[in-house]
């Protein structure tokens, strides 16, 4: 995993520092700022992967900071961290400019893998490729055609958008949320392993018959498609 | 004794006043009129009386001249109470009467005249005289006149009655004016101090009410039909509250146990992370129940309608039920999906969405059709017996139903009792048989909120055997979903043309 600068603006000096230090653990890169403008400067003249803004900051407010760098045209991926975590919060979040939003309290290993899903998206002009490729696994996304070892899978529409999906952010760790919200669209709990079944069906076709497994459940975090060879 | 400031400040001995002053001005008005009225009177009598005399003088002048004439008026003086004469040569003399002064002037126009006057007997007198002049041949004046001393003592009579009523009904005012305030002051005051108890925190005070149904009492009334309401609502809010704290506090103290437990313990790193696994497992718990909370509270509340966009039901449905299948499936379950399209509900998705995964949700945990033990013959354990298990079906239908939308979801499970029914949709409300299995029973509440967010409702039916819940919902108005489908006709139709 290569190495991401990442700014944490967020008034609340532990939880800064506790985001600090855990992202330093895992190699990357990230300082702080504890009030809006102070974020805003940085992230301005930065060069940040990704930007982690609280939405109740003094002297700026997270939405409004967001807006301004994106009237600024600054680009930077900004994940907005907030108490409010209700739908319309969220949907509101989005519309200011936000490109995800994570409701607090979060668990480390599901902000991680959303800046990771973030920094990936850039560049934005990029286009998108039509045919993954993971060791022999296939997915063409114009045929909605899934091979591997050349032997066709036939998949439901929603496990080929599954395995899109997982293929997209291939090598990172996608969590349960992510999955629900990017496949199903839906922002709520679903309170069972609904997501798990689907992932273990799919798991039953590309994986079962082949050598070596692709899609990892990564505990107490999510699901990785990686080809463990390499 | 209630101080008299504060008597005379009340809104009655106010108006009483203002009652009092007006019926004075009345009784004025009344006593003028009649005053008015009887004077006209008394005058209209002292011109008939002036009038009758001198139709008596004038005979006796036609037949004996004016010797007669003084002669007449000389006898008639001399008789007790005579009315007034006054007989004058051209040159001003008197020549017979009983008027010693007249102003000047007096008797130099004919007619009726009121004027001050003086007699022989009396020149101090204050006297007015209605009287009538007559001029005669040879510049003779003959003046009849009649005192008005009786006219005055009945003006001075009706002044008198006038002073008298207005301080009689000054007093009279102004004590039933005190008499009413101090007795409205006394039931105010007894409701205020009420008022004041409930305040203070006495939910089960009343206001007091007299029993004479007048406008105070059903005041009274209606505040304590408030009151009580007050009191229900505080009463459920309070229970609800004791349901949070104890249903957060049991997971909050399995929590810490667990935490405790691995500090006592000496254990290796594998341990620990066990238990701080645990820990955060328990903890997700936590936040889930309070995301469920806010957002029954947020649905209770009534949400942004702004935020409220017209969609397909039937497909967030199918959606769902899409969801759970796979789960379904792993419980051994079918989902039995009958979904009308186009049913259109104006609403929050998201929470709608949600509702429907609670309700599957529970399907499949509760929705286990009950076991057929009876039927299962004892010698083959476990595998023989399931076949002849009815099946677990679940199954969900949208559909429209008039200008209703319903969303049913339905198991053969045990089902739950009528007598249990309405109490499901309370917070964490969970039956015997549920306690066992994880959940955090919030799954009902919060359909019941959404379904009222969307002007809609919840029921819980029989399924016979099992549960069928039923969420009726308005459909939208479809005027705004034709407008597009029939653009879409109008150009397919060109397209094709």
């Amino acid at each position: 995993m290569s190495s991401m600068r990442i700014l944490i603006i967020e008034d609340d000096r532990d939880a800064a520092a506790y985001l600090v230090k855990a992202f330093r653990e895992v190699g990357h890169v990230a300082d702080h700022a504890a009030d809006g403008v102070t974020g805003y400067d940085l992230a301005r003249e930065g060069g940040y992967d990704v930007a982690i803004v609280d939405r109740m900051l003094p002297k700026m407010d997270g939405l409004s900071l967001i807006g301004a760098l994106r009237a600024q045209n600054v680009d930077t991926p900004t994940l907005i961290l907030s108490a409010l975590g209700q739908v319309d919060d969220r949907v509101k979040g989005l519309r200011a400019g936000g490109d995800d939003y994570l409701a607090k309290p979060y668990a480390f290993s599901e902000l991680l893998a959303r800046v990771d899903a973030l920094a990936r998206r850039r560049p934005k002009g990029a286009s998108e490729e039509t045919v993954y490729r993971l060791a022999d696994l296939e997915l063409d996304r114009l045929s909605h055609k899934v091979t591997r070892s050349g032997v066709e899978i036939a998949l439901q529409p929603r496990e080929f958008r599954l395995l899109e999906y997982l293929l997209q952010h291939a090598g990172k760790v996608v969590t349960r949320t992510m999955l629900l919200e990017s496949v199903w669209d839906y922002h709520f709990d679903p309170q069972t392993n609904v997501i798990d079944v689907h992932v273990s069906r799919l798991r039953a076709k590309i994986d079962k018959d082949f050598d070596p497994p692709l899609l990892h459940t990564v505990r107490g975090a999510g699901y990785m498609i990686r080809d463990s060879a390499r | 004794m209630i101080a008299l400031g504060k008597l005379f400040r009340t809104t009655a001995f106010k108006l009483s006043l203002a009652f009092l002053a007006l019926s004075a001005v009345a009784a004025g008005l009344v006593l003028s009129i009649v005053a008015f009225e009887v004077t006209a009177l008394v005058d209209d009598e002292n011109r008939q009386t002036i009038a009758a005399e001198a139709d008596g003088l004038s005979e006796q002048y036609e037949q004996g001249g004016i010797r007669r004439l003084g002669h007449v008026i000389e006898q008639r003086t001399r008789e007790p109470g005579s009315s007034l004469y006054l007989l004058t040569n051209f040159a001003g003399e008197t020549l017979a009467g009983n008027i010693e002064r007249l102003p000047a002037g007096v008797l130099d126009k004919p007619g009726f005249i009121e004027t001050p006057y003086e007699t022989a007997d009396d020149s101090t007198a204050d006297r007015r005289a209605l009287a009538r002049i007559f001029v005669l041949p040879g510049g003779f004046r003959l003046l009849v006149g009649h005192d008005l001393r009786d006219r005055a003592r009945i003006g001075a009579v009706m002044v008198r009655a006038l002073a008298i009523s207005l301080i009689c009904l000054a007093a009279l005012g102004a004590l039933g004016g005190l008499f009413v305030a101090r007795r409205v002051l006394r039931r105010i005051d007894g409701m205020s101090n009420a008022s004041r108890a409930i305040m203070a925190g006495d939910m089960s005070e009343r206001l007091p009410v007299s029993g004479s149904g007048d406008e105070l009492d059903r005041l009274a009334e209606n505040l304590n039909d408030m009151l009580t309401r007050i009191g229900a609502l505080m009463v459920s809010l309070r229970e609800v509250s004791d349901n949070i704290a104890h249903d957060l506090r049991t997971p909050l103290t399995r929590l810490r146990n667990h935490a405790e437990a691995a500090l006592r313990q000496e254990g290796d790193s594998k341990a620990y992370r066990a238990a701080l696994e645990r820990t955060i497992e328990e903890s997700d718990g936590l936040i889930r129940i309070f995301n469920a909370l806010l957002m029954i509270a947020r649905a209770e509340a009534g949400a942004d309608r702004s935020a409220l966009i017209d969609f397909d039901v039937g497909e967030a449905a199918r959606g769902v039920v899409e969801l759970y299948e796979p789960a379904a499936d792993d419980v051994g379950a079918t989902l039995k999906a009958d979904i009308e399209s186009g049913v259109i509900v104006r609403g929050n998705r998201e929470l709608l969405g949600q509702s429907i995964a609670n309700l599957l949700d529970n399907a499949l945990k509760y929705g286990a059709p009950e076991p057929v033990l009876a039927l299962a013959p004892p010698t083959a354990p476990g595998e023989e017996a399931r076949p002849a298990a009815p099946l677990r079906d679940v199954e969900i239908v949208v559909r429209r139903a008039g200008e209703m939308v319903e969303i049913v979801v339905a198991d053969h499970g045990p089902g739950i009792d009528a007598a249990d029914r309405s109490r499901v949709f309370d917070r964490f409300v969970r039956l015997e048989g549920a306690r066992s299995r994880p959940g955090s029973g919030l799954g009902l509440s919060l359909a019941a909120a959404v379904a009222h967010l969307h002007g809609g409702a919840v029921r819980l039916e029989d399924n016979v055997p099992g549960l069928r819940v039923v969420i009726s919902l308005p459909a939208a108005r479809p005027a705004s979903l034709r407008e597009p489908a029939r653009k879409a006709q109008a150009a397919s139709a060109t397209a094709l043309s």
